[in-house]
């Protein structure tokens, strides 16, 4: 294979571009000539829907794209890392069937992991998958299932051998929302929002060819989900502020963002808004009381400290070196600054911290602050579960004793 | 600096978030002299003398690597490099607890020098300053121990075309042993300037303190009409508070060298320790201990990188930066040494055992150079809040 040059890429995207981009298309017009053009996700294969480009030329695409304004795929939402999943376990019927309609955001994703009975500890699935002889047969339950409710397929770990180690007998499918044994319900948070899903499979059916690599490899699948879900291979999703974005295909691409984004719109508050603390603290006097400064300058040392900490570990990455100890521990620091946010934000906010909604300061967005924030410390993995990986993988620390070995059919269990 | 003695480069224009290759070189070399020249026997040893360092030492750091110059320019015998390198330095000297006179002489005294002095007084006072020739010490702080140059009360009067100084510094660094003082003093007219004294001139006297962290050593200097030299102009409050504000980043740096130090120590200690059949370090009360002291020292090392970084090229910010730095890296430092001591349990409590050397290091330089409370306060005041 011949190394291709950065700037070859480049005229050969603007190129296309200047012969392709159209704001009067369609959003569905445009993402169908992203893949068959392979500009949509350039460094997937060429014989599916990309170009095979170095990841490291990525970045040369989508700079050409948000120089011409050009919408790119849909960003961030699951099917992108169902598609890297399919990518590297899937059969071709699996790539052929899913990959396409992926990147023209035809089909929205789930992800079916986590169960009431199993959080922190994933592989601990007890959703079950039966063969009848035809299909598959799923019963149990998943929940904090983000888009369930307008998803036509998810991901899902279910077990397959209850005789097999506990890591060992899960098995990874696609299985199809759109049926009767499918039930999604909105889960009501403490803060109020619904964004995440309960999804109850009553004998639902996923058919063999949707089984992603073989029996009892589940696991190993859902590992490659999440190290994506870490390093997100990003694609020409690079939105472009550039010009005035007026046109069809603008008005498409927004629709489509607030609908992806309408879970995530109380996230800033769960990360404690930090930007809004001195402000705030002039705004209501506050920052004349000494024990108040004290705080926000702890918190602000916090959050430039923990920025710091991030730049620091991409730094040495592209310096080639190996990953050090700032690497690991930005999920920790996060959870530190949301806290030490909420209380400054209380400390500043006095009494009215006792109210919410439009009685509350700004609008309600204190008080959201305030009921978001123990969230930052659970999701994605706890606050106790980053000490372990911290602790094992970066200290090298000796592992706790198991108690889960064995058969998973023998293991403890909620 | 042997291999890492190159002519400096051109000082970065931004920020930088990684050290350079030649940094890190320079680091492994200065490591490597440190871990050979003050282990903490030397440490102990030196501790326990009045002078608290050891002169042979102190001229192999100042002839082969350079150290006390590391960040003067080269027309006044340094090395030319900035605050990126001292950083780098003395977080190794924190690192390995080094008894030596380099923070008085180098950080406080070259520093005031290099930001007050008149041209002439810098081709003549620092170059025996960068070769290790000379020890100098700041005499700022007073009886009452405050850290802001405004709460300065100490007094010189302009008498007979010079100066005379008249009161008591206190928590002079090294400055029972240093050659060259200089002293912060109020003017008529309430000006605070800097002015620079020989310290075996008439009307000194010099008493050693008994410090909590042995291997920084503290002087109390009475002035009794003693003779100086006005350093620079009368004016020399900026100066003043600019190099207070190195120091601060320096302090920082040296601190969490300190406080990595200590981290390694507790992590190795959990791992051979064995109760009730398991290595401590298995136990998850152990662990997360562990890894939120990582934390809290990657975090500090952040600060004091940063701050080091943006006091190199100016950034407007890097004075707050600076305070901002100082105080995380002593709450920091402290924790650390507290948690590092209670990993060890009752051996970590005893005289024997190594890690009390840092814990005073820890809280000594907590409150050096003004509290982390005082810091936070100015960093608030700096960001106009």
């Amino acid at each position: 294979m011949s190394k291709i040059s950065e700037a070859e890429v480049r005229a050969e995207v603007r190129q296309w571009l200047a012969e392709n981009w159209n704001t009067n298309l369609s959003l569905l017009e445009w993402r169908n000539k992203l893949a068959d053009s392979g500009w949509g996700m350039p460094q997937w294969p060429k014989e599916w829907y990309g170009r095979g480009l170095p990841v490291a030329l990525v970045r040369v695409v989508e700079e050409e794209f948000a120089a011409a304004g050009a919408v790119g795929v849909l960003r961030g939402g699951i099917g992108r890392l169902a598609a890297a999943v399919l990518l590297e376990h899937g059969t071709d019927y699996q790539k052929k069937k899913f990959l396409r309609r992926i990147i023209t955001a035809e089909d929205t994703w789930c992800q079916l992991f986590s169960e009431p009975g199993s959080g922190s500890d994933l592989a601990g699935a007890t959703t079950r998958a039966d063969f009848d002889g035809t299909n598959w047969i799923i019963n149990g339950q998943k929940v904090w299932t983000t888009s369930a409710h307008h998803a036509k397929y998810g991901t899902l770990l279910a077990r397959t051998d209850w005789d097999a180690p506990k890591h060992e007998g899960l098995t990874y499918f696609i299985l199809d929302l759109k049926q009767p044994g499918v039930e999604v319900r909105p889960l009501r948070q403490m803060n109020g929002h619904a964004s995440f899903n309960q999804v109850f499979f009553t004998d639902a059916k996923v058919p063999p060819e949707h089984l992603v690599s073989t029996v009892g490899n589940g696991w190993q699948v859902a590992v490659t989900t999440l190290a994506f879900e870490r390093r997100f291979a990003d694609g020409t999703g690079a939105p472009s502020r550039r010009g005035p974005r007026e046109g069809r295909i603008y008005e498409e691409e927004r629709a489509e963002t607030a609908t992806v984004m309408e879970p995530y719109k109380w996230y800033p508050q769960r990360a404690g808004r930090v930007d809004l603390v001195i402000e705030r603290a002039k705004e209501t006097g506050a920052n004349r009381d000494p024990n108040v400064r004290q705080e926000i300058a702890r918190l602000m040392t916090l959050a430039r400290s923990a920025e710091w900490t991030a730049r620091r570990a991409r730094a040495a990455q592209r310096q080639g070196k190996p990953q050090g100890p700032e690497g690991s521990l930005g999920k920790l620091a996060a959870s530190h600054i949301a806290r030490a946010a909420a209380r400054v934000h209380t400390m500043i906010t006095g009494t009215a911290a006792m109210l919410t909604g439009t009685d509350s300061p700004r609008g309600g967005t204190i008080a959201e602050i305030l009921v978001s924030v123990p969230a930052v410390s659970i999701a994605g993995g706890t606050d106790e579960i980053q000490r372990n990986i911290i602790a094992e993988r970066v200290l090298d620390l000796p592992k706790e004793p198991r108690f889960d070995t064995g058969p998973f059919r023998n293991v403890r269990r909620n | 600096m042997s291999t890492a003695n190159q002519p400096p480069s051109r000082p970065a224009q931004r920020i930088q978030y990684a050290f350079t290759e030649e940094q890190e070189q320079f680091r492994s070399t200065l490591r490597r002299f440190l871990e050979d020249k003050s282990p903490p026997t030397e440490v102990r040893r030196l501790m326990a003398t009045a002078e608290g360092y050891d002169p042979a030492v102190w001229r192999q750091l100042s002839e082969h690597l350079g150290l006390p110059g590391i960040h003067l320019p080269q027309e006044y015998g340094g090395a030319g490099f900035g605050m990126v390198e001292l950083g780098i330095v003395t977080e190794e000297l924190g690192r390995a607890l080094l008894c030596a006179p380099f923070f008085s002489t180098a950080v406080l005294a070259a520093n005031a020098i290099m930001n007050a002095a008149t041209e002439e007084q810098k081709a003549a006072l620092l170059p025996d300053l960068a070769a290790g020739a000379h020890l100098a010490a700041l005499a700022l702080t007073e009886l009452d121990g405050n850290w802001d140059p405004d709460a300065i009360q100490f007094r010189a009067s302009a008498s007979g075309g010079g100066y005379v100084l008249d009161g008591t510094k206190s928590y002079v660094v090294d400055g029972h042993i240093a050659n060259l003082l200089v002293v912060a003093a109020r003017l008529a007219g309430d000006k605070v300037a800097l002015f620079t004294t020989p310290s075996d001139g008439g009307g000194i006297t010099r008493e050693l303190l008994q410090s909590m962290d042995p291997t920084r050593k503290l002087a109390r200097i009475d002035f009794k009409s003693a003779r100086a030299q006005l350093l620079g102009g009368e004016d020399g409050r900026a100066a003043l508070g600019r190099t207070l504000d190195q120091a601060a980043v320096a302090l920082a740096n040296e601190m969490v060298g300190g406080a990595q130090k200590l981290l390694e120590s507790a992590v190795s200690y959990a791992k051979m320790r064995v109760q009730f059949g398991r290595p401590i370090g298995s136990f998850q009360a152990i662990k997360h201990k562990l890894a939120d002291m990582l934390v809290d020292v990657e975090l500090a090392k952040s600060a004091a990188y940063y701050a080091a970084q943006a006091a190199a090229v100016e950034d407007p910010e890097w004075p707050a930066l600076a305070s901002m730095a100082k105080a995380a890296a002593s709450d920091a430092y402290v924790r650390t040494a507290a948690e590092t001591i209670q990993i060890h349990g009752g051996i970590g409590f005893t005289w024997d055992n190594d890690t009390h050397l840092w814990f005073k290091r820890a809280k000594s330089s907590e409150v050096f150079l003004g509290q982390p409370n005082y810091h936070r306060e100015l960093l608030m005041q700096r960001w106009e809040v």
